[in-house]
């Protein structure tokens, strides 16, 4: 027998590339094992073991952010500067993720181990998932994560709303995964198919793929598995036109899990998006360009028009967050036409992370017994009665509106810069009106925390915000000042992401 | 380079943005209103520090003196927090400097609830002014102007008087607008350029060398113009400036009118008039049309048919500000000249009677100018600041803004005959709507309205908390008007080492 092809693949497997993804899924299953060895009295302290153990990856991985380009695995995953940036990125959300639940959970009534268990498989997930150059590696990460959602969606499982978005998010993200995975099937059998020059059996891997693609710029096929794929992606990014699910799953989702929706997935589908448009279909630049224009466009405006007439502040964010998913793909759009687009996509999920966490941050110390409902009102009086939440969340909304000094304003600034480099005018006069929109209802809701004098200070608020725990607010607070300074010091990310 | 141990300028930023930073950090009131006359004064000293020191100053080029850099991270873009002063940011540096420290001390003696968010929040409105017009580097420029705007929009929302939720909420939405669309020109400068960064003196030079084509020049000077005239209140995009200012806490408004609203002037001088004659050349009409028929005419009628007091300042500071676009219209050296120097005037004087205003409502519990009257027998000094603030405004000489008036008319009447004729009946209308306001108020028999308020809740004259603040502010008025070769002489040598568009296209 011919060993050979095996040992080449085992010799290709290094395992020390992804010690962070190892190191995550090793904490996982620790957490289970805690849970059946320690008595059930100190069940909750094992949150507490998670979030330690995160912090100490994330300091691992920030002393090595710097480390050179190279393939692994045979060329299924690619480590670069910028991927250790993106699993920082996911840690980060990761360990917010649990320091909500760790505050949220108990208060619904199921402070339960599992749910840190699986926040942390997703996010290692997320991290391959960024990194796969290999369209077979890019589905099963998207598929760990996938499943691993539909469980933290439909968390609180006796809540009717909670169960409705659980059941949305599985039909359409079983709907997106097969598009995406029609798509690839489509790319990979044309790219395979006798007559067609330069066929290659390499399809599933990126680099073969462009090399079809670049050989062969206006094949039928070829086109529609690049629709199908995108589609699947715009599914998981909430981009208009598949963004239905958006307002429904984000209000039943747990407050945590919105965010980690909202912030991490979007996230993750956007630099799978970004590598593909620009390593994989540039040549199919005369096709995905005016997709990605007219879905940002559309993004934007939709995002920001919906929002507006929200009461509901799950709602409200989940909105914004469509409308955010549209700037940062005007800078998708304008990447390979404009240098620094990368950098900018980047920057701006940075400093979406920083603000929607720190929104997430105070509405879950706001939440009531009904997590699904979460009203304005509920904020009337806040900075009465708690001036620094008050003034946290105000850094939160300022820097996702995109003011200045705020981090969401270099964001803005950043993309508005590279898609007029890269020639959009009319996307930025489009973005130009979202910005102005958009000031409406984040002041909006500034406005009922800041201006509502008459209100009176409710006990229901005062014992929540009474009841929010030292970590979540060391966390809110460290966010906001992170806002703060990002929005006028960028240091060395900024090197980072300029080269 | 300054040979001081520290950068002024970057002090005059720093100082009042470490004083909010400890009030949001929870000092106790009493050092709280210790360190905000710190916070206010030092700013003032740097500002008439480089005004006393700058023609001795050494200079880099395009005549920048007290020149800095400082790296934050997006060096690679060209962005970095360069500061300096050049003979036309100087004066408005000044300005800045006084008018915030006027705007600081009037605050403190006021009894605004919750006193130590409405001092921070006018410290880092005040760090943001000095900042803006210390900035060489466009982006921070901009970012200054914002770190200011913002405070505005909160100032007015929680310590505004009527309709403040609505002020507010339009304020922010006209003027987001306007921020944005000035951004959008700065970064089509910045791009079409291809300079390799934000920092005017290398944008000119870039431009210098490599002038934009016509087409390009003119559409990006029309986003600036519209940008930054949403800012300045051109007709017809002002709307939001009367109803802003009559909510606006006084501090508020002054530091708003008074100086962040010369921002787009500011910008329209030192940015676009140098680096886009020809885009000015092509827009410089219908500006003047706007500017010369909305600004000074249509609404130099809608203030005189006001009659609320605070309001009635916010519509003529729109008026005044048809003027400084008229100026740069004309785009002469003497003519744009004339525009820095009415910023400097306008702001010094619409700050003085915002300050007034409020003064007058402490005393007579109403802006309705129907409902006073006779206030001069209880407070003589009120009335005679008052009609020195409405002899300034309407540009009686010994004023400076006579100083920026005068030159305008001059420029204006090589640009267009008709126009000064306009721009001239502009005076008339001032004239009446300040002196009479200045009769309502003070003079004729007491109403009954303010007869029982004043049994109710007596009150006296202008206490000395307030009059510090609007003597320095007529003080400043004066001097410039006595002596106006203290700041033209910088204003001369930076346009005439830079030819604005008349130079550059006649």
């Amino acid at each position: 027998m011919d060993f050979s092809t095996l040992r080449e693949l085992a010799e290709g497997n290094s395992w020390m590339a992804i010690w962070p993804e190892l190191s995550m899924g090793c904490l996982a299953l620790l957490l289970l094992v805690l849970e059946t060895l320690l008595p059930r009295r100190a069940h909750s302290r094992i949150p507490m073991v998670s979030i330690l153990a995160q912090l100490g990856i994330l300091a691992a991985l920030l002393a090595n952010l710097r480390i050179p380009e190279h393939p692994a695995f045979n060329g299924l995953l690619a480590v670069s500067s910028l991927g250790q940036l993106m699993r920082v990125f996911f840690v980060v959300s990761s360990l917010l993720v649990s320091i909500l639940g760790r505050a949220n959970l108990p208060a619904q009534g199921v402070p339960r181990v599992e749910f840190h268990h699986i926040v942390l498989v997703v996010a290692a997930a997320m991290m391959l998932l960024v990194q796969s150059r290999n369209f077979v590696m890019l589905f099963v990460a998207l598929e760990t994560v996938t499943v691993g959602l539909y469980i933290l969606v439909s968390y609180y499982r006796s809540n009717p709303r909670t169960l409705e978005a659980g059941l949305k998010y599985l039909v359409m993200g079983a709907l997106s995964s097969s598009l995406l995975l029609f798509g690839i099937v489509l790319l990979y059998g044309v790219a395979g198919s006798a007559g067609m020059a330069a066929r290659t059996s390499q399809a599933m891997y990126y680099p073969g793929l462009a090399a079809f693609l670049a050989a062969n710029p206006h094949d039928f096929m070829a086109s529609a598995g690049i629709v199908l794929v995108l589609s699947g992606l715009a599914f998981k990014i909430g981009a208009v036109p598949f963004q239905i699910w958006v307002p429904d799953v984000y209000q039943g989702a747990p407050t945590p899990v919105t965010a980690f929706l909202a912030v991490a997935s979007k996230a993750a589908g956007f630099i799978v998006l970004l590598v593909l448009v620009t390593q994989v279909f540039a040549p199919y630049r005369w096709l995905v360009g005016p997709i990605l224009a007219l879905m940002a466009a559309a993004t934007i405006l939709f995002g920001n028009l919906a929002a507006l007439k929200q009461n509901n502040v799950k709602r409200l964010i989940g909105l914004s967050g469509v409308s955010h998913a549209g700037f940062i793909l005007l800078a998708v759009a304008s990447a390979g036409q404009a240098p620094g687009a990368v950098g900018a996509v980047y920057f701006y999920l940075i400093a979406y992370l920083i603000a929607s966490f720190t929104v997430f941050g105070v509405m879950t110390v706001l939440a009531g017994p009904d997590d699904t409902v979460q009203d304005l009102g509920d904020y009337a009086g806040l900075a009465k009665r708690s001036p620094f939440l008050a003034g946290v969340l105000a850094c939160g909304l300022g820097s996702l509106a995109g003011i200045p000094p705020l981090a969401g304003f270099m964001g803005k600034f950043l993309v508005f810069t590279v898609a007029f480099r890269a020639g959009h005018y009319g996307l930025l006069a489009v973005a130009i009106a979202g910005v102005v929109v958009s000031i409406y209802y984040y002041f909006g809701w500034i406005r009922v925390a800041y201006f509502s004098d008459e209100a009176p200070i409710t006990k229901v608020m005062e014992s929540r915000v009474a009841g929010a725990g030292m970590t979540l607010r060391v966390a809110v607070a460290l966010l906001a000042a992170a806002s703060i300074v990002l929005g006028f010091y960028q240091g060395p990310l900024g090197l980072l992401l300029a080269r | 380079m300054t040979t001081l141990p520290l950068d002024p300028l970057l002090l005059s930023v720093a100082a009042p943005l470490s004083v909010a930073a400890a009030i949001a950090l929870g000092v106790p009131k009493r050092v709280v209103v210790k360190l905000a006359y710190l916070g206010f004064a030092v700013p003032a000293l740097v500002a008439l520090f480089a005004w006393w020191s700058f023609g001795g100053a050494a200079k880099e080029a395009h005549g920048y003196a007290f020149v800095s850099s400082y790296q934050t991270g997006l060096g690679a873009l060209g962005i970095g927090l360069k500061l300096g002063l050049n003979g036309i940011s100087l004066p408005l540096f000044v300005l800045a400097g006084v008018v915030g420290l006027a705007a600081g001390l009037y605050a403190l003696q006021s009894t605004a609830e919750r006193m130590k968010t409405y001092l921070l929040l006018l410290l880092v409105m005040q760090a943001g002014l000095m900042g803006m017009f210390a900035s060489v580097d466009v982006f921070f420029f901009y970012f200054f102007h914002e770190l200011a705007l913002i405070p505005t929009f909160i100032l007015v929302g929680i310590w505004g008087g009527r309709d403040r939720r609505y002020a507010a909420m339009s304020l922010s939405v006209y003027l987001t607008l306007g921020a944005m669309l000035s951004l959008l020109g700065l970064i089509a400068i910045y791009v079409k350029s291809g300079a390799t960064s934000f920092d005017l003196m290398t944008l000119r030079d870039t431009l210098a060398s490599r002038p934009l084509g016509e087409v390009t020049q003119t559409h990006v000077y029309g986003l600036l113009l519209f940008g930054f005239g949403i800012l300045v209140s051109l007709w017809p995009f002002h709307s939001w400036a009367p109803l802003g200012y009559g909510a606006a806490p006084s501090s508020a408004a002054m530091l708003h009118a008074g100086v962040l609203k010369k921002f787009g002037l500011y910008g329209l001088v030192q940015i676009a008039l140098p680096l886009l004659p020809l885009g000015s050349f092509h827009w410089a009409h219908s500006l003047a049309a706007l500017a010369g028929i909305g600004n000074v005419v249509v609404i130099g009628l809608v203030t005189m048919a006001q009659r609320d007091l605070k309001q009635m300042v916010g519509y003529s500071s729109v008026m005044h500000m048809g003027y400084a676009f008229l100026g740069i219209a004309a785009g002469s050296v003497l003519g744009v000249g004339g525009v820095v120097m009415l910023m400097v005037a306008h702001g010094l004087s619409v700050a003085l009677l915002f300050l007034l205003a409020t003064s007058i409502y402490h005393r007579t519990d109403t802006f309705d100018m129907f409902q006073m009257g006779g206030l001069a027998q209880r407070a003589p000094v009120l009335m005679a600041l008052f009609v020195t603030a409405t002899f300034a405004s309407v540009g009686l000489p010994g004023f400076a803004n006579f100083w920026g008036e005068l030159p305008i008319f001059f420029a204006l009447w090589q640009f267009s005959h008709a126009l000064t004729l306009v721009a001239l009946s502009g005076t008339v209308i001032s004239a009446v709507y300040g002196l009479r306001a200045a009769a309502r108020v003070f003079f004729g028999p007491q109403t009954e309205e303010l007869r029982r308020f004043s049994e109710r809740k007596p009150t006296g004259d202008l206490t000395w908390g307030e009059r510090i603040p609007a003597l320095i502010l007529i003080a400043a008025l004066l001097f410039i008007g006595v002596w106006p070769k203290s700041l033209s002489t910088g204003i001369d040598r930076a346009l005439y080492g830079e030819p604005p568009a008349a130079a550059a296209t006649r």
